[in-house]
């Protein structure tokens, strides 16, 4: 197999990988060859996905035919990073970046493995392999994976995020309370920044990735900040099950609820996915909305979906543009939601296994009811019917209406539909009721002297 | 069944969407359709020949299902009627219409077959004649008039 000294990567449905708890992607590169320079009997992963994280460092296939599986370099087996050299014949090959990795005996990669190996990275897309180099030495100096397993107090943390940052490690040390603390390291952090850029106009690069990491690290606190109040919350109601409410369990369930939707660790960013970045953001908002749509009833406003994902993102917030590009990519990737648009021009999200036909076939059974047939139905009913908004039921019920399934009427009582009858009367005899059909049950529903 | 003067209404007279107009192509045609048959039934019952938009009119509403037409529906239904060439419009600004319970045409030959009937080819009748005379008793002629 191509990568067996390699571990394994999982992916999600759509694409993206799954990361580790406090991972964060900085940057991702199209078209990236992985060699394994020391044997080359191994043959070279071609043309994949590369992904750098603070963790790891990630190669996902992007053809389909035959599919070598994701593999991951965990960055703490990264024993050194060569410097990119410059010469005349490098003007004209594909920018290649190497590095060593430790491995044991046997072939596996590991921390501190006996003998070394070689690995080269060739990059044969348009990307930026210097920046990419910055960003590797950033994330294997930043060593974010020997945070992980050490009880989570903030602190630790930021040292590890800001180390990057150089001069702000000792104004970080006091401690962190709540969103307040996160103000005023924020407010720290503009302070040292601007100070800094008052001394000179240092590397300027330096500043940006470092704000960049700063950023992230914020999200990944307010992540592990909401996961500790739900642990509370969630220890609190089990000792004192008995003595509480249901009313008080509900609010605590909403709650864990709440702040169980709070977290994106790595948002998709512009900053790390660079060309890539509607493509990722894409599949990252497939795997997200899941859940929420699940919960909907497999149908969901845009607008609810943008709203949820950006308050998900926390400080990296998207455009309307943007999510809406990342929705209309949906049809060239190969998962399990798309983006739908209704013809009064509401556009929603919906699973695909959510079908017309089903929403069609809900309606039909919904209408033919006695007291639907006789008072007709409202969006309000049909959408407590079918378990979703009334917009969006209101919207099927005016699709069913377009295919003369249903026909609607508008009085002072409000806006109601009806099963078609019309369908089923005789122009020539307005007084003819053919037995059994849609008139003959309306009929009898509706006229009670008959 | 519900009446209303002479007419026996039929049922779908209760189905309150019979009094929106729709807006599905195919299903609007289907109830034009219908209320013009039952706007021509309705007049012939009631020898009614004008119907104003404007005025309330018995057909245009049903108080057991508290539904009535709307302006923009009865002008819909009219002029459906006037396209078919069932009714005219008696003013420019399409208020008050014209029924006719037979196509022009169609009292062109009930006029032919009444004189033919009564050996009258070769002579002089004024309108009032035709309307009112003995010979026009019970052959619908004698509530013509245009």
């Amino acid at each position: 197999m191509a990568g067996t000294w390699l571990l394994p990567a999982e992916t999600t449905s759509s694409g993206r990988p799954v990361l580790r708890p406090n991972e964060i992607e900085s940057s991702l590169q199209p078209s990236v060859d992985l060699i394994n320079e020391d044997n080359p009997h191994i043959p070279p992963l071609k043309s994949g996905l590369l992904v750098l994280t603070t963790h790891r460092l990630l190669w996902l296939p992007t053809t389909s035919q035959p599919p070598p599986p994701a593999a991951a370099i965990p960055l703490s087996s990264v024993v050194q990073i060569f410097p990119s050299k410059k010469s005349i014949k490098g003007m004209f090959a594909s920018p290649r970046v190497r590095f060593q990795v430790s491995i044991t005996p046997d072939g596996q990669l590991q921390q501190k493995g006996s003998n070394v190996i070689t690995v080269v990275l060739v990059f044969r897309g348009k990307s930026d392999p210097d920046s990419f180099v910055g960003k590797f030495w950033e994330a294997w100096r930043g060593r974010a994976w020997e945070v992980v397993g050490e009880e989570g107090d903030g602190s630790g943390r930021v040292e590890a995020g800001g180390s990057s940052g150089g001069e702000t490690g000792l104004a970080l040390r006091m401690p962190v309370v709540g969103v307040s603390g996160i103000l005023r390291k924020e407010q720290e952090m503009w302070e040292s920044t601007d100070k800094s850029l008052q001394d000179a106009f240092q590397d300027l690069n330096a500043l940006m990735a470092a704000d960049h990491m700063f950023l992230q690290s914020k999200a990944k606190e307010m992540v592990t900040l909401a996961e500790k109040m739900r642990q509370k919350l969630l220890s609190g109601s089990s000792s004192q099950a008995n003595t509480a409410n249901d009313e008080e369990m509900g609010s605590k369930e909403e709650m864990q609820d709440w702040l169980l939707s709070v977290g994106i660790v790595s948002p998709v960013t512009k900053e790390s996915a660079g060309a890539l970045y509607h493509q990722q953001l894409s599949r990252q908002l497939a795997d997200f909305v899941k859940i929420p749509l699940e919960r909907a009833g497999g149908i969901m406003n845009l607008i609810d979906i943008y709203c949820l994902f950006n308050r998900a993102r926390g400080t990296e917030l998207i455009s309307p543009d943007d999510l809406l590009r990342a929705c209309s990519l949906w049809e060239k990737f190969n998962v399990p939601v798309m983006l739908k648009k209704f013809e009064s021009g509401v556009m929603v999200i919906q699973n695909k296994s959510h079908s017309d036909e089903e929403v069609f076939h809900r309606i039909r059974s919904l209408v033919q009811k006695p007291d639907a047939l006789k008072a007709g139905v409202s969006a309000t009913d049909a959408a407590r019917t079918l378990g979703i908004a009334p917009a969006m039921a209101k919207e099927h019920l005016l699709a069913a209406e377009s295919k003369g399934f249903l026909c609607r009427d508008v009085s002072p009582d409000g806006f109601r539909f009806y099963i078609n009858i019309f369908q089923d009367i005789d122009p020539n005899d307005a007084y003819l009721v053919k037995e059994y059909g849609i008139y003959d049950t309306w009929i009898r529903a509706a006229i009670p002297s008959r | 069944m519900q009446t209303l003067g002479e007419l026996k209404l039929p049922p779908f007279f209760n189905y309150p969407p019979y009094f929106t107009l729709q807006p599905v192509r195919e299903t609007k045609e289907k109830q034009v359709q219908l209320w013009k048959e039952l706007i021509i039934d309705y007049c012939r019952t009631q020898k009614i020949f004008i119907i104003g938009l404007e005025e309330d009119f018995p057909l245009f509403s049903n108080p057991a299902i508290e539904r009535s037409l709307n302006y923009e529906a009865r002008a819909a239904f009219l002029s459906a009627l006037v396209s078919d060439g069932r009714a005219e419009w008696m003013d420019k600004g399409h208020r008050r219409c014209l029924i006719l319970w037979h196509r022009i045409q169609e009292w062109a030959d009930i006029i032919l077959r009444f004189v033919k009937d009564n050996g009258l080819e070769d002579n002089v009748m004024t309108v009032e004649e035709m309307r009112s005379g003995i010979e026009s008793r019970g052959t619908g002629m004698y509530i013509f008039c245009a």
